[in-house]
């Protein structure tokens, strides 16, 4: 991106930087956004330099740094223990700061119990470890009906689980994140630790599928 | 901020939980850079540093916007709409230094003047 953010320019950088082709609708919120921010900014309350950090992380999302924790607890059953004893203290060495007071809580998945998350009341999300929620988890659809039916929303992401496995459905707050620990899939034991974090996808960390055996 | 969703339990028209719907539209869309820079501000004020607003306080300024904005604004502009209001209540932000903002960002990104 390239100035926003960035109040020490001109006017017509401005107007250079939301050229109409690029794909920026400008409506009352868009344009109350920006003044919330140059006030803010003007009053000291943060910095422009703290408003461009933070929009990178909505740029790049971060899903690659829970695939990083998820293969480590395969892998290492200390940090496994540590993650599932309290995910937020586990976590911290990766440098994840959860916003707030809130909490992560790592939920494994095993033969018997599937684990999958929503939030039932709005969007609340491991952002640190995940980047930004995908529309469907935010969606009325999803948070509707989750909690009640999950085998059939499952089903319609192409997950279908044996019947014997209990599904575990957890709602998601201001003060608790989960994060889904996949079970590690058959045929990867001679994989690195490398190898196997490029087999674990958003998905199976919020939980609507599961990792795939490598093909 | 309730409403009677049947005879027994009062309900929140946020509080979807088991509520029922339809299949999970499972198609995404690649934030706008509007999105992002709304999801970068709220970030921030609830963000050790500024601490200007709590998660919840968000939702309830959400939650509370009514339930014809609930179900019309987009998701970020409702987050946009629940973080003014938020702001203005504490009286960080007053609504009329907000509007001649605003009006001034109108002029000088050439956009026609709205509400």
């Amino acid at each position: 991106m390239p100035t926003i953010g960035d109040h020490d320019h001109s006017h017509e950088d401005h107007e250079r930087t939301f050229q109409p082709d690029e794909e920026d609708s400008l409506g009352y919120y868009a344009i109350a956004e920006m003044a919330v921010r140059e006030l803010l900014i003007e009053r000291g309350i943060f910095t422009a330099d703290e408003f461009r950090r933070h929009l990178e992380v909505a740029d790049h999302g971060n899903q690659a740094l829970g695939a990083k924790v998820v293969a480590r607890a395969w892998t290492d059953p200390d940090f496994k223990a540590s993650l599932l004893r309290d995910g937020s203290v586990a976590v911290a060495e990766y440098d994840v700061e959860m916003l707030g007071h809130t909490r992560l809580y790592a939920v494994e998945n095993t033969h018997d119990v599937h684990n999958v998350i929503v939030c039932t009341l709005c969007s609340c999300y491991p952002k640190p470890l995940l980047g930004l929620p995908p529309d469907w988890y935010k969606s009325r659809n999803y948070r509707a009906r989750v909690a009640r039916e999950p085998r059939k929303v499952l089903a319609e992401f192409g997950t279908f689980l044996p019947e014997g496995v209990t599904v575990r459905v957890h709602d998601s707050n201001a003060d608790m994140r989960y994060l889904v620990l996949p079970m590690r899939p058959a045929g990867t034991e001679g994989y690195t630790v490398e190898q196997l974090e490029g087999l674990v996808t958003r998905d199976a960390m919020i939980g609507v599928t599961v990792v795939g055996a490598p093909v | 901020m309730t409403q009677q969703d049947d005879d027994r339990a009062p309900r929140g028209y946020h509080d979807l939980g088991g509520v029922g719907g339809g299949p999970v539209d499972m198609t995404e869309h690649v934030l706008e850079p509007w999105e992002k820079r709304v999801d970068a501000l709220c970030g921030i004020l609830v963000g050790k540093k500024c601490r200007l607003m709590t998660i919840d306080e968000r939702r309830d300024a959400i939650e509370t916007l009514g339930e014809d904005k609930y179900t019309s604004l987009k998701y970020y502009e409702l987050w946009m709409a629940g973080t003014m209001n938020l702001l203005i209540e504490k009286g960080t932000l007053s609504q009329d230094e907000i509007d001649e903002r605003m009006d001034q960002i109108r002029r000088r990104l050439g956009l026609e003047a709205e509400e």
